[in-house]
């Protein structure tokens, strides 16, 4: 039996976070959006214990405060792209200078010195692959997709699709579909 | 996830092909390694070697004598240690079935040797950025696929 999944990023990586912090039994708030203020210490862990611990679920101390920022600013753009309602009322700028509390300007040039990409890429980048998961699931239709993802039109949504990854969306859909016959992934 | 160096691999018999490659990603604004070698068997011999940095992303030429680019690809991708490795196939054949059957075999980039300098900056750029975008963000890499 094969079933398929869809993953909430944001309360997955919480619960990981929490779960792996009170085993150590660090005393800490959640900040939300990959920021954690940590109270106390036990005397018998220390901040590169934590660092290991986390580690292993892909979780990463970032050290350098831009590197911090941008990757709020990719975390913010997740969760709102994510969010069919709160999508279809904020621009992502509006979004983005509210909840990181920054001015658009100021983060937009952080995201680009930073990635060598804009935050508008990152967006259309982060929009495509949900189109990509959610073809492969085959649960919904690309006029259906395009209207969750706040495309004017399937044929936005398509053309947006081919300038990205150079293939149309039926293309991108038989490949992975062949790929999985012969169970090759990448 | 700091903007390090990307370590790049390229296969490719032709020797002008190799220096071109190389005159184009120096001139990028990303920090880049390049390795060269002259065909798939160098490469996956080098690959395979313990203890050596892997690349992030591979150029891989389909036509090479000794061992081709879709042998290398195949051997990569079934390969636990080396299958996260993005591969580019790089290639002057603009077949449909050459390109699909390479996707299906679980390349992540098909880039039409271009002709012009230019394009060949361009195309290059595209593809670390994306790579690195894949490397640093919660996007799917098993669904990381880029015509250009």
């Amino acid at each position: 039996m094969r079933i398929n999944l869809k993953f909430d990023f944001n309360i997955l990586s919480k619960k990981v976070l929490s779960q792996q912090l009170d085993a150590l039994g660090v005393n800490y708030t959640i900040h939300g959006l990959g920021e954690v203020q940590i109270n106390t210490l036990p005397h018998t862990v220390s901040l590169e214990i934590i660092e290991k611990e986390l580690a292993s679920y892909g979780i990463e101390i970032i050290s350098n405060q831009q590197m911090a920022l941008v990757q709020r600013i990719k975390d913010a753009i997740t969760m709102l792209i994510n969010d069919e309602d709160n999508y279809k009322k904020y621009n992502i700028s509006t979004y983005l200078a509210e909840q990181l509390d920054y001015s658009y300007p100021y983060l937009s040039n952080i995201f680009s010195e930073t990635t060598f990409t804009s935050i508008e890429n990152f967006v259309i980048l982060k929009k495509i692959d949900i189109v990509k998961s959610t073809i492969i699931e085959n649960s919904l239709t690309l006029t259906e997709i395009a209207f969750k993802l706040n495309y004017s039109s399937v044929a936005h949504l398509s053309a947006q699709f081919k300038k990205t990854t150079g293939l149309t969306p039926s293309a991108f859909q038989k490949i992975i579909k062949k790929r999985k016959e012969r169970k090759i992934m990448s | 996830m700091a903007l390090h160096t990307l370590n790049v691999a390229l296969a490719d018999d032709d020797e002008d092909d190799r220096l071109l490659f190389k005159d184009a990603i120096d001139e990028l604004k990303i920090h880049t390694k390049l390795s060269l070698f002259i065909n798939g068997k160098e490469l996956m011999d080098y690959l395979t070697l313990p203890n050596i940095i892997l690349p992030e992303v591979i150029f891989l030429d389909l036509n090479m004598p000794v061992k081709n680019g879709m042998q290398c690809l195949k051997e990569i991708k079934e390969n636990d240690k080396l299958k996260a490795i993005s591969v580019a196939i790089y290639s002057t054949s603009s077949s449909e079935v050459d390109i699909e059957e390479t996707f299906i075999c679980g390349a992540n980039v098909y880039i039409n040797k271009p002709n012009k300098f230019s394009d060949l900056k361009a195309a290059i750029d595209k593809v670390l950025q994306l790579n690195w975008q894949y490397h640093t963000s919660t996007l799917n890499r098993d669904n990381f696929l880029l015509r250009i």
